[in-house]
């Protein structure tokens, strides 16, 4: 990307690449810039390269190659504590021989801000937290929830414009999870501050973010909002890493302009999206989610194709049926259906006959 | 948006531990066949306790029997007395109603006690012992006593000897003596004869001879003249041997005791060794402890010694100051190396490692006589410096043989002591509050001095506390390049345990050394706690 192009950018990679030994890289040419009081998640797999990413910028790791800017200044050369950068660890980082207040007053402390307007700063960051009770009370006293929550307090109490999040949630049991996530995303959005978040838990990605960028292989693979990548993944990692998928294998029989056909593996001619083949003969993946495979003839919408199905199992799990059919060769097709009253529960065994619309069927890369 | 998950809100309605609550408050909980729960885990666990107790005997009764009992008797010696009381028992008894304070010699009862008891004695040797003992207290004792011990036997005591068996001839006779005291009244009326005898019998048992059958000492007749002539003795109804021999004693020619005591040596004269007796008669005595902080026990009670007799007071100032310096050196020098082997990648780190272990691999004198070379006037340091031209030839640098020596040699030999308890608990401090202070705007020094120093200061509490207490007792490295001005105190106990063989005020030192170091870890646990003390 070009300089010219991002004058209103408020984070910014540039070409950035990281090695540690000299042999591999762990990121490869990355690009990226945000704006102001956006809330962007780096999604990826353990050794995608993201958590070295966030690194670079809040300055514990050093850029190989490239330019990092914060605010539009170059902070390659700027050394941690004078990035202004607040930060949040998967582990909490909580001073122990600390208490609460103490932990909380120590970035107020360095920046040498008088005592009475620390100690309003520090109750302010403790009462947006919920926690005003406890500043006397040291980390270990503390519940796992409670010790993130500090953390955040503590990473916003000098009110920094952009906040880092190394897996904050991770150690979390879900429920907790579930309520931290709403509370990270008001804060952030109530203060307009602009965070980088990352992670490996795609449901928070998807339910926190402004914008989600996946990573994998030391590259985004793609960057965009959660609907987006969720129902417009542009390559087969993204679609098989975001949410559930069904891949079905086959080559490009014939490009129709915003069309194509696929010939699946098992024989069987589809017609697809094309999204990343460009000529007849290329190998594909094509890429359906299971909630948009109907089953129903009677709701198969007009211009749906149609496949035989056999059932080979069928899970119920409250809200949703999920069913494992085969499909074109395929064991492992599943289709999720709500469960409602007139929805009937496939039987295994029992021959089907599948449909979906074209357009939600995606032709990606082999 | 309220969260209930994670703080504290009471839950409303019965719980599963309502139940248990309830019992709480109504008296001691019960376990499900109604005995106290209390009771019934004790139960449980005692199985455990008594296999856990098992596993550790052969090492605890080992540590027992070969450790802390000799320690224990060792340190009762501090106190311990009884040599003066069981070797001279009939002079402590006279001397206990006698006033040293007024200068004058005890009367003539006292000498024949003491006669009596220094023949016991010599005839068993306890006499140079006791007089070693004296000697501690009052120089000149112990060969006052082995003079004296020559010449008891010779006393002009035979003067009664001769008189008893002028009157009758079966004095003489050992016989009478043993079928004389089978009779109860006879040890009555004749008390420090009868033990007087009973002692002599006793010794004589001892050595597998029969009283009955050896001759009768001198100082039985003393002993005997001595009761048959003091006021108010009632040989009434006893023997018809007695009862002449009672008749005639107030007509016998006398030998004066204190004057054979003179002849003997002269410095029986001077009341201070009849003091001294007095003073170190009790069976548990101050002395040794008051001798090891340079104070003495005198007739007139306790006094400081002399400006130029005090050693121990300035040699556990510099024990507890040269300990202090060699934690402080310890510090000072283990603290980057720690550091840096817990951060470093795990394989540098293991490298490193055996570097700082590899001086256990070593014995400790090589690495002792080591430093001899490296420090000496003519060794290493000396000569690299001469040839360098920072020291002169002439004024070659003396760095062993004194304090200096003392604190590098031990510094290095303690080091790894320091180092691996502060490496084990900086590994434990996860690098992330490094991190997180520095994204809080905390310069490095900032970071480290706020964030982990404290948190490391339990790793050098640990690394101070082995490394002080192995200090004070240290022995070896002072003995050896420590000369005079670089001793410990325990360089002191050793040579009072080999050379002087003082045992008592030994085990006074080793008493005080060892409450010093208790008291400075209870004063640490005050102030940092020994909770925040982590080897690991």
């Amino acid at each position: 990307m070009a300089d010219t192009q991002n004058t209103d950018a408020f984070v910014e990679f540039e070409r950035v690449q990281k090695s540690y030994d000299g042999e591999n890289l762990v990121v490869k040419d990355l690009n990226l810039f945000m704006p102001k009081g956006e809330f962007l998640t780096m999604l990826g797999p353990s050794g995608s390269g993201k958590t070295t990413c966030l690194m670079m910028l809040a300055g514990f790791e050093t850029a190989t190659h490239g330019d990092i800017r914060l605010d539009g200044t170059s902070i390659n050369n700027i050394p941690p504590h004078k990035r202004g950068i607040g930060m949040v660890f998967q582990n909490y980082a909580l001073f122990p021989h600390m208490t609460v207040a103490e932990n909380l007053a120590f970035p107020l402390e360095v920046r040498k801000i008088g005592k009475s307007d620390r100690e309003a700063k520090v109750k302010r960051a403790l009462d947006m937290v919920q926690m005003g009770a406890f500043g006397g009370r040291r980390p270990a006293q503390l519940s796992g929830g409670q010790q993130q929550r500090i953390a955040l307090a503590r990473a916003l109490v000098f009110e920094p414009e952009l906040v880092l999040m190394d897996e904050p949630l991770g150690a979390l049991d879900k429920q907790l999870r579930e309520t931290l996530q709403f509370e990270i995303t008001r804060l952030a959005h109530d203060l307009g501050i602009t965070v980088v978040y990352v992670t490996h838990d795609q449901t928070e990605a998807l339910t926190m973010s402004d914008r989600v960028a996946v990573f994998d292989d030391g590259r985004i693979q793609q960057l965009a909002p959660p609907d987006q990548l969720y129902e417009a993944p542009e390559n087969s990692f993204v679609a098989q890493f975001i949410g559930e998928n069904n891949t079905l294998e086959g080559v490009v029989k014939e490009m129709r302009g915003d069309s194509c056909l696929v010939e699946l593996d098992g024989g069987e001619v589809i017609a697809c999206k094309p999204i990343n083949v460009s000529k007849p003969g290329e190998r594909t993946r094509v890429s359906i989610r299971p909630e948009r495979v109907e089953y129903n003839k009677d709701r198969l919408q007009e211009g749906a194709h149609t496949l035989k199905a056999e059932v080979l199992e069928f899970i119920y799990m409250g809200d949703i049926f999920r069913t494992r059919l085969r499909v074109a060769g395929n064991d492992d097709f599943v289709i999720k259906t709500r469960n409602a009253p007139d929805v009937e529960r496939l039987k295994p065994g029992s021959q089907i006959e599948i449909g979906w619309l074209p357009e939600d069927c995606r032709a990606l890369d082999a | 948006m309220t969260s209930t998950t994670d703080t504290n809100v009471p839950l409303e309605g019965p719980t599963p531990d309502d139940g248990l609550r309830a019992a709480e408050q109504s008296g001691p909980m019960l376990a499900a066949d109604g005995t106290p729960l209390k009771r019934s885990l004790a139960k449980a666990l005692r199985r455990e306790k008594m296999r856990a107790l098992m596993l550790i005997a052969p090492l605890l009764l080992f540590v027992l029997i070969t450790f802390i009992a000799p320690i224990g008797d060792m340190l009762l010696r501090s106190v311990r007395n009884d040599i003066v009381s069981n070797t001279l028992p009939e002079t402590v008894e006279q001397l206990a109603s006698w006033d040293s304070t007024q200068q004058e010699l005890p009367d003539e009862d006292t000498w024949t006690a003491l006669y009596i008891d220094l023949v016991l004695a010599e005839e068993q040797k306890l006499h140079t012992r006791l007089g070693s003992r004296l000697n501690y207290e009052l120089t000149g004792a112990s060969s006052l006593f082995r003079k004296t011990g020559r010449a008891v036997g010779r006393f002009d005591t035979d003067v009664y000897t001769d008189q008893f068996t002028e009157l009758d001839e079966s004095w003489e006779n050992a016989a009478t003596w043993v079928n004389m005291f089978s009779e109860s009244d006879v040890a009555d009326a004749l008390p420090l004869t009868a033990r007087t005898w009973e002692r002599w019998a006793d010794y004589l048992e001892s050595e597998g001879d029969v009283p009955a059958e050896e001759d009768v000492e001198d100082f039985l007749f003393t002993a005997l003249y001595k009761d048959l002539t003091r006021e108010g003795v009632d040989v009434s109804g006893l023997s018809d041997r007695l009862q002449q021999a009672a008749a005639a004693v107030p007509e016998f020619e006398t030998v004066s005791l204190v004057e054979q005591f003179e002849d003997a040596d002269e410095d029986w004269l001077d009341p201070a060794i009849m003091q001294t007796i007095q003073t170190y008669s009790p069976r548990y005595t101050s002395g040794y402890f008051l001798n090891a902080v340079d104070a003495q026990l005198t007739a007139d009670g306790v006094s400081a010694r002399p400006e130029n007799e005090r050693i121990y007071g300035i040699l556990f100032k510099r024990t507890i100051f040269m300990s202090l310096t060699i934690t402080l050196s310890c510090i000072i020098l283990g603290y980057p190396v720690a550091w840096i082997l817990a951060n470093l990648p795990t394989r540098s780190a293991n490298l490193l490692m055996i570097l700082v272990l590899l001086p256990f691999w070593t014995s400790l004198l090589v690495r002792t006589s080591a430093w001899k070379v490296m420090l000496q006037q003519q060794g290493v340091i000396n000569d690299t410096l001469v040839w360098l031209g920072l020291v002169a030839d002439d004024a070659r640098l003396v760095m062993i043989n004194n304090q200096f020596g003392t604190i590098v040699a031990m510094t290095h030999i303690l080091l790894p002591f320091m180092i691996l308890p502060m490496y084990s608990v900086m590994q434990t401090i996860p690098p992330s509050y490094l991190r997180a202070a520095k994204s809080l705007g905390a310069t490095n020094w900032t970071a480290f001095w706020r964030v982990y120093f404290p948190q490391s200061v339990p790793g050098i509490g640990a690394g101070s506390i082995l490394v002080f207490i192995l200090s004070i007792g240290y022995y070896i490295t002072p003995e050896i390049v420590g000369g005079t001005t670089g001793t410990f105190i325990s360089n002191r106990i050793a040579y009072h345990i080999s050379s002087s063989l003082n045992w008592g005020l030994a085990a006074a030192l080793g008493t005080i050394l060892l409450a010093v170091v208790l008291i400075l870890y209870w004063a640490y646990d005050k102030i940092v706690g020994i909770d925040n003390v982590k080897l690991g």
